[in-house]
């Protein structure tokens, strides 16, 4: 078990809606759902989740920690702000399931090696770098992630599309030197820094 | 006409020799034929997109947008700032609105952004391009220029997610908007009817789950042959990219046929404003568009 976690099971003890209300971003939301299931019939990926929100937030209530915060349901969104524009009662949906989704990666409990976990954790760090995304880097980056063999494997599979965005001016292979940046990336991983420490002391986590 | 003044904001898919790098060509003619003026705000930087939740957080999520706006509010005052990409935009304006609203996240905001010597009174309102073209230039205004309308095209109007919810067009539904519908009929094309319009592509999860979204993508292009459409259209970069760049592997999985053109509205129009087939970046499609080349080349 992570410190992170060992911390927050002994501080929140069996309160489980509490603990999310305290640390997840819009957590404050989750005890308003009534339980329509619109948000689960409104899901692009709903048919390969193993809970869908509504079920996610009758969890917390019911103190199912381990099971919330290991679901995959969470990294199933895509963003597309369905769930929020149809909750009749207005719950910032999305939002919650991203917090959700940062917070069980925060304390470790995100299940391993979830795709969807993986990209995220490599696209943001890659923004952090230079302040703007790399799409070469970023894409070889996702390629490789399951080891060199598979990344051979995976980049062959996309030759001919990567050959195809070349030849039409979407790729651009001197990327891999460096590519675009911000002049202020020094300034830039300063104030992601001190917004990481502020929001930490904020939600307990520091 | 004086020019209309806007902050504006490229984003990462736009710059030179990425994957919506054509999307920036294809907005020049545009912009010009419609008296708009885009000042790039210095040094501007990502988002965080949509899938920056994962690691970034909140507060880190909304202090990088908040760069931008504190950029834009000095080096640019008084002008709204504008987003060709959905991303962008909706990542801008959520920060602007919940700094808005939340006092206490503004302050922890300029704390840390004190750290890079700015500050930030969250005075700039941010706008996607499209709700610019509506409100600012107006149905008239976007018809005057045309001087080759795309007569006999059958275009399907892919608005997509983002460019649409949370927030959309001013009074637009979620579920049925028609301003791109719309957009496609005043440059003199015909909007077929499209069940797949609100559709998601995917996002992000193309990369992580590319099974389960290319089913989203094989619904998307087989409503639009259904619709009987000789193209699609969309405002958005990422939806742009994943219809129009995994045909070829359904293709190749699944022994489809797939190979529709995915145009930007922005390309339609600076096709009927009088721009070359390079001028609206129809170089850059991997499935070539080539009714609207044929247009642009008479």
């Amino acid at each position: 078990m992570s410190d992170l976690n060992t911390q927050a099971v002994a501080r929140y003890k069996n309160n489980f809606l509490k603990e999310v209300e305290e640390r997840v971003e819009d957590g404050h939301w989750v005890k308003m759902c009534m339980q329509c299931g619109v948000c689960a019939g409104s899901c692009p990926l709903g048919p390969h989740w193993q809970h869908s929100p509504q079920k996610i937030f009758m969890m917390i209530r019911a103190g199912k920690r381990e099971e919330v915060l290991g679901s995959d349901s969470m990294w199933m969104c895509t963003s597309c702000y369905n769930c929020i524009v149809r909750c009749p009662r207005k719950l910032p949906i999305t939002h919650i399931m991203h917090g959700l989704a940062n917070y069980a990666h925060r304390l470790d409990m995100a299940p391993k090696g979830q795709p969807t976990r993986e990209i995220a954790k490599l696209f943001w760090n890659n923004l952090v770098k230079t302040g703007r995304v790399n799409e070469l880097k970023f894409s070889l980056a996702m390629y490789f992630k399951d080891g060199f063999g598979q990344g051979i494997k995976n980049s062959l599979a996309m030759q001919g599309i990567g050959l195809g965005l070349m030849k039409a001016g979407r790729l651009n292979p001197m990327e891999i030197f460096g590519g675009h940046a911000c002049k202020g990336k020094a300034d830039i991983q300063k104030i992601v820094a001190k917004a990481r420490e502020i929001e930490d002391r904020r939600r307990g986590l520091a | 006409m004086a020019k209309k003044q806007y902050a504006f904001y490229p984003g990462c898919s736009s710059q030179k020799g990425a994957s919506a790098a054509n999307f920036l060509t294809s907005m020049k003619v545009m912009t010009e034929k419609l008296d708009i003026q885009l000042n790039e705000i210095p040094d501007w930087n990502c988002c965080g997109a949509s899938i920056g939740y994962g690691e970034g957080g909140e507060l880190p999520r909304l202090v990088i947008n908040a760069r931008n706006l504190a950029i834009a509010e000095k080096e640019l005052p008084g002008q709204d700032m504008v987003s060709g990409c959905p991303a962008c935009w909706l990542a801008t304006r959520e920060t602007h609105e919940r700094l808005a609203e939340h006092g206490s996240l503004l302050a922890e905001t300029n704390e840390a952004l004190k750290e890079a010597g700015l500050n930030l009174k969250n005075t700039v309102r941010a706008r996607h391009m499209t709700e610019v073209l509506i409100e600012d230039i107006g149905w008239e205004g976007m018809k005057a220029p045309v001087i080759k309308p795309l007569e006999g095209l059958k275009i399907a109007g892919y608005v997509g997610c983002q460019t649409n919810r949370p927030f959309g067009i001013a009074g637009e539904s979620f579920e049925n908007p028609k301003y791109l519908d719309k957009m496609i009929e005043t440059v003199g094309a015909d909007a077929v009817k499209y069940d797949q319009k609100v559709t998601c592509c995917g996002g992000a999860l193309a990369f992580s789950e590319p099974e389960k979204s290319q089913k989203q993508i094989r619904d998307i292009v087989e409503s639009a042959y259904d619709s009987g459409a000789d193209m699609i259209v969309t405002p958005c970069q990422l939806c742009q990219a994943n219809v129009e760049i995994y045909q070829s592997e359904i293709n190749k999985k699944q022994g489809t046929k797939f190979s529709i053109p995915v145009v930007y509205y922005t390309q339609l129009m600076s096709v009927a404003y009088g721009g070359s087939a390079k001028d609206a970046g129809l170089d850059g499609q991997l499935i070539k568009a080539d009714k609207l080349e044929k247009i642009a080349n008479k």
